[in-house]
C-alpha cells in the first residue's frame, strides 16, 4: 500500500541523473513534514529553549549558574508574586467550580427548561477576552463601584470584590468557568444510564451512588477542565495588568523585560517557572486521565436518567441560574455602560449616555483594527494550512516521526504568551529583517508569527477532527479512479474538510484578534499595534476608558461573530455529511 | 442418590420465588408501551421474553427491575407487590445488555459493589467474591480493569456481579447480543447450566427465537406491548395462536380461507379454491398455518395436493428451499438435502402434497 506521488517521468530530469546522495528522494509529504518541523522548531522550540537556557546563565559572565534562581527566591517581591499567582489560580479554579458545578448538574440530571440559557451561558464569557471586561468589572464591583455604592448607601457596608487579588480571581473565574462547565457536562452526559441503573439494581442510591459511581466517572472531565483553568489563569498577563495588580508572576516578567531590559535574568527565571508549571500541570492531568476514557454511552443510549423538578426545586434552580447569569453578564453590562456612558465615576451608573466614545474610537483606532485584521488573518490562514498538513500527515501517512509534529504543535499550549514574547525578543534581538536595516524584533511580522504559533494547536485539533470525518475509502475511491495522491487530496479530501477548516480558521482568527500577552511584549510602536494593545493603551487613563470600552465592544463583536460563524460552518458540514454519507 | 434429590427439593422450596404480573400497563408520555400484561412465572423457571425490537420486552423486564416510568397494575415477587419499591430495594438482579461494568473499578471492586452496599463485613465479602468469580471461571482476572476484558469475559463478570448478591430473581437483558456468533452459542449453554446450578428464577429477553428456543422452559412472545402467547417453545412453534406468533417463530405459510364441515368430513377451502382435509377445527373463516417442511413436492396427484410453479430456489445446506407460486400466493417448501438428490429447476410445474396432520387452523 505504499505510494509515492511522483509518477515515473517520461524523460529523466537533471535531478534524476545526479547521484542520489546529493538529492535524497523524498516524497512530497515528507518534504512538507520536514518544512513544518523546521518551522515549529525555529518559532516555538528554539525560542522557548533559549528562554529556559538564559534563565540558567550568569548575565555578566555567561556561565551556567543557579544564582538567578537564588536571587529570585531571595527577593520578597518575587516570593510574593509566586505565591500570589498560585493562590489566584487555585482560587479561580474553586470559584469557577462553584459556578460550573450547579449548572452542569442541573442540565444533566433534570428536565429543566432553563437548560438552553445555561448552554448559552457557557459561551457568553468566552466571547469576551477577560482583560476587556476587567475595567468594567472594577466600575461595577470595585471599591467605589455600583454594587458597593449601593451597599454603602443602604446598609453601610462594602465588600472587597475587586480589591487586589480578589479582582483578578473574580474576573478570571467568571471568564474561565465555561471550560469546567463544558468538560464536566460532557463527562456527565457521556455516562450511560445503565452505569447508574446497575448500581441501583445492586442496592445503591442517593449520595452513595453519586459518590461511588457518578462522580468518579465524571472526574476525568472535571480534572481536565480544572487544570486548563489553572494554567490559563497562572499564565495570564492581561487581566492582572489591566487591574493594576503587578505582584504576580506574568506581570513581573513583563515589567522586568520592558522596564529593565532584555538582558535582565529575572524575566527568564519567571518564564521558566511559568513553563515548568504549565508542563507539570498538563503532565499531572495526563497521568490522571491515562486509561480513563470513561465515555460509556451505548448506541442509542442517552446519558444519565433525567427527572422532572418539583415546583420548589424549579424556583431554586431558576434562582441559581439567574444569580449566576447576572454575575456572568456583569462584565458585558459594565462594558456597554462604559462604552455608551459619558462620565462614570463614584456613581452607580454613568452620568449620561453618548455615542462620542465610538466616534473617538473610530478616529483613533483605525490602525489598530486594520493591524488586527492583518495579523490575525495571516496567523489564522497559516494555522489552517499547517493544521491541515499536520492532520493529514499524522492521520493518513506512515511517515516516521509523524506524531512528533502533533506533539510539537500541541506543545505550544504549554507555552504562556509572555514566554513566547520574551523568547522572540531574545531570539530576534540584534537581527535585522532581511534586505533592510530594520531590527527584526520590532518587525510586525513577528507579531503575526507569534499569533500563528499560539493558535496553532486549536487549528490542528479542528483539522484533525475534520479529517477524521472523511472516510479513508473516499480517498481510496479517488485513487482507484486514477487520481494520484496530490490530486485526491486536493479534489476530495480538502473539499470534504472545508467545514472543519473554516471553523478552525474563524476560531483561530477570533482568538488571535484579542490575544494580549504575547503581543504586548512584541509591539514596538503604536502604528504596529493590534486592537488588544489599543484597548490596553486606552484603559491606562480614566479619560480613555470610554473609547477603550468602545474598542472592547468591537473585540467582543469580532469574537462573537467568529464563534457564531464557526458553529455555523460545523453545523452545515454535519448536515452535508449526514445526507451524503450514510454509513 | 436419594438424599441428593431430597436436598435439592428442599433448597428449591426454600429459595425459589415466583413472579406474578397482573394487568400491567405502562406508557412513555402519551405512548402506551405495555398493554394489559398478565403473566405468571413459576419458581425456578428459565423464562424468555421474545419479540421484535419495540415490542416492549425490554420495557417489561426493566419494569420488573424498577426502571422506567411507574406502571399501573401489580408485580408480585415472592407474593409481595414491588411496583412501588425503588430499584435499590427490590433485590432483583439484572444483567444489562451493555454489561454496564463500571470502568473506574477493578473486576473485584465491581463484583463486591453490591455486597458493600449491603454493608456486609469485609471478611465475608472477599470469599464471596472469589466464589462468584469461580462460578464464572474468571477468578484470575480479579485485578483487571473492565476495559482489559474481552466481550465474553465482561459478560461473565457482569453475571458474577449480579449473582454474588443472591438476588431473588435474575433478569437478563439481551445478554448475548454483544457477542459474536460462535461465542453466543457457547455462552447460552453456560448461562443455562449456571441457571440450573443456582436454581434461580430467571427471565431472559431476546429477539432471537433460536436463543429463546434453546434455553427457556417457557416463553412469552410479545408484539406491540401485548403478550401474544405464552408456552413452551415447542408448543408455540407447533400451535401458534395467531399470525404473528406463527411468523415470528420459524417460517410459516399462511393461507386464508374457510373451514367447512360436510357430514363427518372437515375441509379447509383456501380463497383460491384449493381444498385440504382437516383433522380438527371449527367451521368458519380462518387461516391455515403450514410449515415449509410439512409440504413436499410429489410426482403423482392425490388427496391434499395442489398445483404450483417453482419461482425461486435457495440452497441452505441441509435443505433446499423452494418459493412456489401456488394457491394464489407464494408458498415456501423445504426439501431436506443429501448428496445425490436431484433439485427441481425453476419454472417447472409441480404438485405439492400437504401434510394436513400438522396443519394448524388460526381463527381470524
Amino acid at each position: 500500500m505504499k505510494k509515492t506521488p511522483s509518477q515515473p517521468a517520461k524523460s529523466k530530469s537533471l535531478v534524476d541523473r545526479l547521484p542520489s546522495f546529493l538529492f535524497p528522494r523524498l516524497s512530497g509529504m515528507a518534504l512538507v513534514a520536514i518544512m513544518i518541523a523546521v518551522l515549529l522548531t525555529g518559532l516555538l522550540i528554539v525560542p522557548v529553549l533559549q528562554v529556559v537556557y538564559v534563565a540558567f546563565l550568569d548575565p555578566n559572565s555567561g556561565a551556567l549558574t543557579l544564582n538567578n534562581f537564588r536571587d529570585f527566591f531571595g527577593s520578597s517581591l518575587f516570593r510574593e508574586s509566586f505565591w500570589n499567582s498560585f493562590y489566584v489560580s487555585a482560587m479561580s479554579v474553586i470559584f469557577a467550580t462553584m459556578i460550573a458545578l450547579p449548572l452542569a448538574y442541573i442540565t444533566t440530571r433534570f428536565n429543566f427548561a432553563g437548560s438552553v440559557i445555561i448552554q448559552s451561558l457557557g459561551f457568553i464569557p468566552l466571547i469576551m477576552p477577560p482583560f476587556v471586561g476587567a475595567v468594567a468589572m472594577q466600575l461595577i464591583f470595585g471599591r467605589n463601584g455600583t454594587v458597593n455604592l449601593l451597599l454603602r448607601d443602604n446598609f453601610g457596608i462594602t465588600l472587597p470584590f475587586m480589591d487586589g487579588l480578589n479582582g483578578v480571581i473574580l474576573v478570571q473565574s467568571i471568564h474561565y468557568f465555561p471550560f469546567i462547565l463544558i468538560n464536566l457536562s460532557t463527562a456527565l452526559r457521556n455516562i450511560d444510564r445503565s452505569m447508574e441503573e446497575a448500581a441501583q439494581n445492586l442496592g445503591s442510591s442517593g449520595m452513595r451512588l453519586f459518590r461511588r459511581i457518578v462522580f468518579p466517572l465524571a472526574a476525568p472531565g472535571y480534572i481536565a477542565g480544572a487544570v486548563l483553568v489553572f494554567i490559563k489563569v497562572f499564565d495570564d498577563l492581561g487581566t492582572p495588568l489591566l487591574l493594576n495588580v503587578n505582584n504576580m508572576l506574568a506581570p513581573q516578567a513583563f515589567l522586568r523585560i520592558t522596564s529593565i531590559g532584555i538582558s535582565d535574568p529575572m524575566g527568564y527565571v519567571i518564564s521558566f517557572i511559568l513553563v515548568a508549571f504549565s508542563i507539570f500541570s498538563l503532565w499531572v492531568s495526563f497521568l490522571f486521565m491515562r486509561g480513563k476514557d470513561y465515555s460509556t454511552v451505548q448506541k442509542g443510549g442517552g446519558g444519565l436518567a433525567k427527572r422532572d423538578l418539583s415546583t420548589g426545586e424549579k424556583w431554586l434552580a431558576y434562582g441559581a441560574v439567574t444569580l449566576i447569569l447576572i454575575f456572568v453578564l456583569s462584565p458585558h453590562i459594565g462594558l456597554l455602560l462604559l462604552a455608551f456612558g459619558t462620565i462614570w465615576s463614584f456613581a452607580p451608573l454613568p452620568d449620561g449616555y453618548t455615542m462620542q466614545n465610538f466616534v473617538t474610537m473610530w478616529e483613533t483606532s483605525g490602525t489598530y483594527i486594520k493591524n488586527t485584521v492583518l495579523y490575525a488573518g495571516l496567523a489564522a490562514l497559516a494555522d489552517v494550512i499547517i493544521g491541515t498538513a499536520i492532520a493529514y500527515i499524522v492521520l493518513r501517512t506512515k511517515l516516521v516521526g509523524r506524531k512528533m509534529l502533533d506533539y510539537m504543535s500541541t506543545a505550544s499550549l504549554a507555552v504562556p504568551g509572555v514566554v513566547l514574547g520574551i523568547g522572540y525578543l531574545r531570539l530576534f534581538h540584534g537581527v535585522n529583517v532581511p534586505f533592510s536595516d530594520q531590527p527584526m524584533a520590532s518587525w510586525w511580522v513577528i507579531i503575526a508569527l507569534a499569533l500563528m504559533i499560539r493558535r496553532l494547536p486549536y487549528a490542528v485539533r479542528a483539522c484533525m477532527a475534520a479529517l477524521q470525518q472523511v472516510s479513508v475509502s473516499l480517498e481510496e475511491a479517488a485513487e482507484n479512479m486514477g487520481a494520484d495522491k496530490a490530486s485526491s487530496i486536493r479534489r476530495i479530501v480538502i473539499p470534504l474538510m472545508t467545514g472543519g477548516i473554516l471553523a478552525g480558521f474563524v476560531t483561530s482568527f477570533a482568538t488571535a484578534a484579542v490575544e494580549l500577552s504575547a503581543t504586548i511584549m512584541l509591539v514596538s510602536s503604536n502604528s504596529d499595534a493590534p486592537l488588544s494593545y489599543g484597548i490596553y493603551q486606552f484603559m491606562q487613563t480614566p479619560s480613555g476608558r470610554g473609547a477603550g470600552a468602545a474598542l472592547g465592544i468591537v473585540a467582543v463583536v469580532i469574537v462573537g461573530l467568529g464563534t457564531y460563524a464557526s458553529q455555523l460552518f460545523i453545523e452545515r458540514d454535519k448536515k452535508m455529511k449526514s445526507t451524503n454519507q450514510e454509513h | 442418590m436419594r438424599g441428593k434429590v431430597q436436598k435439592e427439593t428442599t433448597m428449591k422450596n426454600k429459595f425459589l420465588v415466583g413472579i406474578e404480573i397482573k394487568d400491567l400497563f405502562l406508557s412513555f408520555g402519551p405512548t402506551e408501551v405495555l398493554t394489559g400484561v398478565n403473566l405468571t412465572i413459576e419458581p425456578g423457571e428459565f423464562f424468555a421474553f421474545l419479540g421484535p425490537s419495540g415490542s416492549g420486552k425490554s420495557t417489561l423486564l426493566r419494569a420488573i427491575a424498577g426502571f422506567g416510568p411507574r406502571p399501573s397494575g401489580s408485580i408480585h415477587i415472592d407474593g409481595k407487590d414491588i411496583v412501588d419499591l425503588p430499584p435499590w430495594k427490590r433485590n432483583v438482579g439484572m444483567v444489562f445488555q451493555s454489561y454496564a461494568l463500571w470502568p473506574h473499578m477493578s473486576v473485584r471492586d465491581n463484583v463486591s459493589f453490591g455486597l458493600v452496599e449491603k454493608k456486609m463485613p469485609k471478611s465475608e465479602i472477599g470469599p464471596r467474591v472469589d466464589s462468584a468469580l469461580d462460578l464464572v471461571g474468571l477468578r484470575d482476572l480479579a485485578d483487571r480493569m473492565p476495559n482489559q476484558l474481552s466481550g465474553g469475559q465482561q459478560q461473565r463478570i457482569a453475571l458474577a456481579r449480579t449473582v454474588v448478591t443472591e438476588p431473588k430473581v435474575l433478569l437478563l437483558d439481551e445478554p448475548l447480543s454483544n457477542l459474536d456468533a460462535s461465542l453466543r452459542v457457547q455462552m447460552r449453554r453456560e448461562l443455562l447450566a449456571l441457571q440450573r446450578k443456582l436454581g434461580l428464577t430467571t427471565i431472559f429477553v431476546t429477539h432471537d427465537q433460536e436463543e429463546a428456543n434453546t434455553t427457556s422452559d417457557r416463553m412469552a412472545v410479545l408484539d406491540g406491548g401485548v403478550i401474544q402467547q405464552i408456552g413452551t417453545p415447542q408448543m408455540l412453534y407447533d400451535n401458534p395462536s395467531n399470525h404473528f406468533v406463527a411468523n415470528f417463530l420459524g417460517t410459516a405459510n399462511i393461507l386464508n380461507g374457510e373451514v367447512k364441515k360436510s357430514g363427518e368430513d372437515l375441509h379447509f377451502i383456501t380463497n383460491a379454491g384449493d381444498a385440504f382435509s382437516l383433522q380438527e377445527g371449527n367451521p368458519g373463516k380462518g387461516s391455515i398455518v403450514l410449515r415449509p417442511q410439512n409440504i413436499s413436492i410429489v410426482k403423482k396427484p392425490g388427496p391434499d395436493t395442489i398445483k404450483g410453479t417453482i419461482r425461486h430456489r435457495e440452497f441452505l445446506g441441509s435443505q433446499v428451499r423452494y418459493l412456489i407460486d401456488a394457491a394464489g400466493t407464494e408458498i415456501v417448501v423445504d426439501q431436506s438435502h443429501s448428496a445425490g438428490i436431484d433439485w427441481v429447476e425453476t419454472g417447472t410445474s409441480v404438485l405439492l402434497k400437504v401434510n394436513t396432520k400438522s396443519a394448524i387452523v388460526i381463527k381470524d
